[in-house]
């Protein structure tokens, strides 16, 4: 629960003579003032974003499709293709491939998936455009969004890691590019999860973030080499932003690579179409 | 407000007692608060005849001493600013005029009901009024602020109550209100809101289990939770039961004698009669009718007296007691009646005069006219589109 505002002490009985001096308030009351007394006044910006993302996350994460999405596929998908080798991952273990490409995948559902299909029937209910008329600034929401879509990724990296270590991961190279990489991610997946919130219905919405999935499951280089593929194909995919990413952690986190500028402008691209055509074409009713 | 009994429910009469009672108590005879009549469509662009009738901001409650009202906003003159003011308000959805020249005055203080057929143009209105809609043309003021150029300084300052939807089909009640209630500076506390409006029970519910009546008093209690100056309630009884409606009621009576604006739209004319201080009806995008419900129905046809008597009675004497524009006819032997506008001054008069003859009135009733009759007159009997 969000904590109380810590001053609604205002009932319909206290006179509200020792109120703090407010240009919004009514003026020195010299009379009672009642329950409903205007006394309007937006929460400091702040306040309103975390109490805005705390929601945000609860609802996510007491939801049991958007659980089953961001937490239980991610990893069952990496301890089955882990235990059983089903897909030629390579040299190497198993778990050194899988790890990254699910960690992708986190990121896939959670950004993309998951907050296309909240986002889009939020907009079929009416919440955005009831928060529209709160003092919430448009700006602020999105950045609670966006809050809440990190507070669960970190959830997710924290589970997947300790899952991925128990089957034996050894990962290499600096946290910081993967953090980068995380990021990147977040922000292409983000916008284009947002775009489609914005402009399909929420039942297309539903329908096509789940079928991208499936279809960036299978073939973003998360679980299925990319080499498996035919030549001019895998080089289509590997533009896609979940290859760009997948790709980028292996480079990582199993090879012990530097910095991988070319996954990293792959999403930076990504995240400045998604964001641009978001910002651009979002309808919020 | 002063305190002692000079709160709303002492002056308006007590429920039941019907809404005409406080006829001459707030407007006296004045002849400017009637209806204007509805022939003559207004000129486009030009106000309609007679929208001067709704400017008017007659002192209908206690004047909320001026200490009392909320400052002008920081680095504004908005304070004085009527709560809502729009003049000759135009929008279209494609060839389809939603609102079609609308203009309406909401005085600061007082609970204004907006009426109309489904499809008037109600929610467009306020919606316009919310910032959610851009008027194609005329102008739209809430609280001296441009909906959409000024808001972010007006919404903190407003409540709103979407006709449906708004919440997070996932949120357990008391968790949006609370929710909102951390969105705002000064909010009402939570709990005594949710024990009001009857939700204690479904606190933990989540929005999408809780009937269709909780829901409507769970956006109600988010519409009031951040102590705004305006709230604008499109439809707030709406599938409400009867005890539900009445708490609402109560709630709003209380907004207004706490000094809030209240604009809300209702098909429930009784709803307006109890409520409203001022009626505007809308019809096809205009408004076709407003004042005071006690003013709209005066305004309409006569309302009548009836009693029985002794057969033959001099009528004639008795319309000569009557002010000027009364009629008296006996309808049947020893049956009667009196129309025009009927007044307590005109019954002690019928008594007074019967008392004189001798005469015991039998099955003595007034028969006014209620809002209900009125909106049916004006915007007639077929169902709209
Ligand atoms: N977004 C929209 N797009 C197209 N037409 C619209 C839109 N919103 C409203 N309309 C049309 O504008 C007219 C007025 O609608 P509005 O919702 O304002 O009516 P209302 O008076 O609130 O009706 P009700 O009592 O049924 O709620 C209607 O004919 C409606 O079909
Ligand atoms: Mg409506």
């Amino acid at each position: 629960m969000i904590a109380d505002p810590t001053d609604t002490a205002d009932t319909a009985d206290t006179a509200d003579t020792t109120g703090p001096a407010d240009t919004t308030g009514p003026a020195a009351a010299s009379e009672p003032a009642g329950t409903f007394t205007p006394r309007p006044g937006a929460a400091p910006l702040g306040r309103m974003i975390r109490a805005q993302a705390a929601l945000e996350t609860r609802l996510l994460l007491r939801n049991g499709e958007q659980l089953l999405l961001v937490i239980i596929i991610p990893t069952l998908l990496l301890a089955l293709f882990s235990a059983v080798d089903i897909v030629d991952t390579g040299d190497g273990d198993a778990v050194d491939f899988l790890a990254p490409g699910v960690l992708a995948l986190a990121v896939l559902s959670t950004a993309f998936t998951g907050q296309a299909i909240a986002t889009g029937f939020e907009r079929r209910y009416g919440v955005l455009k009831r928060l529209g008329a709160s003092p919430l600034p448009r700006w602020g929401l999105l950045t609670a969004k966006t809050c809440a879509v990190l507070v669960t990724e970190v959830l997710q990296v924290a589970l997947l890691t300790a899952v991925a270590l128990a089957l034996g991961w050894s990962p290499h190279g600096n946290p910081a590019t993967v953090a980068l990489l995380l990021l990147l991610g977040t922000a292409a997946f983000s916008g284009l999860g947002l775009l489609m919130a914005g402009t399909l219905r929420a039942e297309a919405t539903l329908a096509a973030a789940n079928l991208v999935f499936l279809l960036l499951l299978f073939g973003g280089g998360v679980v299925v080499p990319l080499d498996n593929f035919p030549g001019g194909v895998e080089s289509v995919l590997s533009f896609l932003p979940v290859s760009a990413l997948s790709d980028g952690l292996r480079d990582v986190l199993r090879d012990g690579a530097g910095v991988p500028w070319a996954n990293l402008g792959v999403l930076a691209a990504w995240a400045v179409l998604g964001l641009g055509a978001a910002g651009r074409f979002f309808r919020w009713e | 407000m002063r305190p002692g009994p000079t709160g709303v429910g002492a002056r308006k009469l007590p429920p039941g007692a019907g809404p005409l009672g406080a006829t001459g108590v707030r407007h006296g005879s004045a002849p400017h608060s009637v209806a204007r009549p509805l022939t003559s469509p207004p000129s486009r662009g030009l106000p309609p005849n007679g929208w001067s009738s709704l400017r008017r901001l007659p002192p209908m409650r206690d004047e909320p001493s001026p200490s009392h009202l909320p400052r002008p906003a920081p680095g504004g003159a908005a304070g004085e600013a009527p709560a809502v003011e729009i003049v000759g308000l135009f929008k279209r959805y494609g060839t389809k005029t939603a609102v079609d020249g609308l203009t309406l005055s909401v005085a600061r203080g007082s609970v204004t009901a907006v009426l109309g057929p489904n499809g008037a143009g109600k929610t467009t209105t306020i919606e316009t009024c919310e910032g959610y809609r851009r008027p194609d043309e005329g102008s739209v003021r809430v609280l001296g602020l441009d909906p959409l150029a000024d808001a972010a300084r007006l919404r903190p300052r407003i409540g709103v109550m979407l006709q449906s939807g708004g919440i997070y089909p996932g949120a357990r009640a008391a968790e949006m209100l609370r929710h909102t209630a951390t969105l705002h500076a000064h909010p009402v506390d939570v709990d005594t809101l949710i024990e009001r409006l009857g939700l204690e029970s479904c606190g933990r519910t989540v929005y999408r289990r809780l009937s269709g009546g909780q829901q409507q008093r769970l956006a109600l209690a988010m519409a009031v939770v951040g102590r705004p100056e305006l709230v604008f309630l499109d439809e707030p009884t709406a599938g409400l039961d009867p005890q539900a409606r009445r708490a609402t009621w109560d709630l709003v009576r209380e907004l207004r004698t706490d000094g809030v604006s209240v604009v809300l739209t209702t098909h429930h004319m009784d709803e307006a009669e109890q409520l409203a201080d001022e009626v505007a009806i809308i019809d096809g995008g205009k408004v076709i009718a407003a004042g005071s419900p006690e003013a709209l129905c005066r305004g309409g046809a006569e309302n009548s007296l009836r009693f029985s008597g002794r057969p033959a009675l001099d009528v004639v004497s008795l319309l000569k007691a009557l002010p000027v524009e009364c009629t008296a006819i006996e309808l049947t032997p020893g049956s009667y009646r009196i129309t025009g506008n009927i007044t307590p001054q005109l019954l002690a008069t019928v008594t007074s005069w019967c008392a004189q003859h001798g005469v015991l009135p039998d099955r003595l009733s007034v028969e006014r006219h209620t809002l209900e009759d009125v909106f049916l007159e004006l915007t007639g009997k077929e169902l709209r589109a």
